[in-house]
């Protein structure tokens, strides 16, 4: 089988994260373990406070680690250096559609940031990064807004406009961090072909989801609860459906339509 | 990109004109510049008083404007201001203090007192920035950062204020700083600020990436491969350098640091790499043209600059207030 062949994109051992300071420092990851294999989708689902998202950061290297280690491509994370990094890990914040500080910058400049690993410290951009660019807003149908401030498009078009951004740093690894939010039903069916464009080319995706339905389309599932890894494997077995109904309390319940699952309050 | 370039073109010409204006303009009204430079006494006063200070408030307005850009990125605030950082307020303690120390009458005030006073004030704007990045240990929380620089800003001021109370004598010369005024600027300190504008015009655009950068968030940023922490000290070094040295040279002048970045943008939206240039360019012609108010509109009596820049800017203020909430 392909899943237990492929090699790790990312591994995660022992992992303890606790945030905020002094007496109100809460551990928010508890001695988690995750692989996550190259060539796959993977989604993290899990309730509201989970730390879905702080798995995430920690796996993207944007988090200090009290214990534990995080592997890229096999190698410590702490030893890569950050350009490196950059150019091999890229990072698709939650919520970024609704930050204002880039509304000021036009789309194509906001796209172009994701350029920045592969760019010479003053160097304008080359040839090869404007193609890039202009490949990765079309493939977010966002090209056609490229001359557009920012801050002058709707929460889905600027959602779509930092996942070309995302894309444009041509990454092996891709961590979204809900990259569905914003988005209306025919761009989130966008963005499911988007992503198993890149996985078909050997690309890794890990997403957080709060759309159990799409997250169920993937290829393995990391289920959460309470900073703890409830499930963790291909996302078709039926433990999976177990374990994401049971950190939802049971009160969704994974029903079969055709040949995909779809998830159903109940 | 031709919008960005006939921006600045505009803005230089303009500056040229408003100079060349600048040079006629004194306490006897407009005089035009040919007229004067035929009489060597009148083109002594030109030479040596009118043409350092109309550089002088075109320098000192593009040094605020300049770091206004700066601030506004660093802190990915449109409403952050180059004095947030403590510099101001550490400026003017430092010279109530030197003023107090010295026992000057306001009247005593020549030239060499005043080149002290100066050093005065760049020390205390850089001292102040140095206690605000103390306070918020370090420049990797951004918030942190604006929460300490109002708390100096709140405490120097006081002190300030205590120090006027205590030796009632520095009242009336601290009052010319507190105002700012470009009348004091000669060509030691147009140099002076020329040369460390254009260090700082270099830093910044060099360091114009990582504002672009920050403007999806610290953490994007950070996933984006910029080494965060030394470069944003490095746009902390030149908020502070560029604003100590121009408040140093001219007192304290409201709004241009503000205003100067939000004019750029309102016409051209493009990254920092020009933004910066641009708003220096944007502050040069506010402060110029504000001097040149200031010594005409009520010759021969002459308004400090800083309170027509505050009346301007807060003008200026409400009325993107009153756009934004329509």
């Amino acid at each position: 089988m392909k899943h237990a062949a492929s090699p790790m994109a990312l591994q995660a051992e022992n992992l303890s994260v606790s945030l905020g300071q002094g007496r109100r420092l809460h551990p928010v990851l508890n001695h988690v373990d995750v692989a996550i294999h190259a060539g796959r989708w993977t989604s993290i689902v899990g309730p509201n406070g989970a730390g879905k998202s702080t798995l995430l950061r920690a796996l993207a290297g944007l988090l200090p680690l009290q214990v534990g280690h995080v592997q890229l491509l096999g190698k410590d994370l702490a030893t890569w250096s950050s350009r490196a990094r950059a150019q091999t890990l890229a990072w698709l914040a939650q919520g970024g559609a609704s930050d204002m500080g880039a509304d000021d910058l036009l789309v194509r400049d906001v796209a172009m940031l994701g350029r920045l690993p592969h760019q010479g410290w003053l160097s304008p951009p080359s040839p090869k990064d404007l193609a890039v660019v202009e490949a990765a807003l079309k493939k977010t149908h966002a090209w056609p807004w490229r001359d557009r401030p920012f801050g002058a498009l709707s929460g889905g078009e600027r959602q779509r406009v930092l996942l070309a951004r995302l894309l444009a740093v041509q990454a092996e690894v891709l961590l979204m961090d809900e990259p569905l939010a914003n988005l209306d039903p025919p761009h989130q069916a966008d963005w499911i072909a988007l992503v198993r464009d890149q996985v078909a080319e050997g690309g890794t995706v890990v997403s957080v989801l709060h759309e159990i339905s799409m997250a169920l389309l993937a290829d393995d599932l990391i289920v959460m609860r309470e900073g703890q890894v409830l499930y963790a494997g291909p996302a078709h077995q039926p433990e999976a459906h177990e374990a994401i109904s049971a950190v939802f309390d049971h009160r969704l319940r994974i029903h079969s339509l055709g040949d995909r699952w779809v998830a159903l309050p109940q | 990109m031709q919008r960005t370039t006939w921006l600045a073109y505009g803005l230089f010409g303009a500056a040229a004109m408003l100079a060349l204006l600048g040079l006629g303009v004194g306490s006897l009204g407009l005089e035009p510049i040919w007229v004067m430079l035929a009489d060597p006494v009148a083109a002594q006063i030109v030479w040596d008083i009118r043409a350092p200070r109309t550089l002088g408030a075109w320098a000192a307005g593009a040094l605020l404007g300049l770091a206004g850009a700066v601030a506004q990125g660093l802190f990915r605030n449109p409403l952050a201001d180059p004095f947030l950082l403590g510099s101001a307020s550490g400026a003017s303690l430092a010279v109530a203090l030197s003023l107090a120390a010295l026992g000057v009458s306001p009247f005593a005030a020549t030239w060499v007192i005043r080149l002290g006073l100066t050093g005065a004030a760049f020390v205390g704007a850089v001292a102040a920035v140095l206690l605000t990045l103390t306070l918020a240990r370090g420049v990797q929380h951004t918030f942190r950062l604006l929460l300490a620089g109002v708390v100096v800003g709140m405490v120097l001021g006081a002190l300030t204020s205590m120090v006027t109370i205590m030796v009632p004598e520095v009242l009336q010369a601290m009052q010319a700083f507190m105002l700012g005024s470009t009348g004091f600027v000669g060509w030691s300190a147009w140099s002076i600020m020329a040369v460390v504008g254009a260090l700082c015009l270099v830093a910044a655009i060099s360091l114009s990436k990582v504002l672009d950068g920050l403007s999806l968030g610290e953490s994007t940023a950070q996933s984006l491969g910029l080494p965060l922490l030394p470069l944003r000290a490095a746009l902390v070094a030149v908020i502070a350098l560029a604003t100590g040295t121009a408040v140093a040279q001219t007192g304290l002048i409201a709004f241009v640091g503000l205003a100067a970045p939000h004019l750029v943008r309102a016409v051209v939206k493009t990254t920092y790499s020009r933004l910066v240039g641009l708003s220096s360019l944007m502050g040069g012609l506010l402060l110029l043209s504000a001097d040149l108010l200031a010594r005409g509109l009520i010759a021969p009596q002459e308004i400090p600059v800083g309170v027509l820049t505050a009346i301007l800017g807060g003008g200026y203020l409400l009325w993107l207030m009153h756009r934004r909430s329509s």
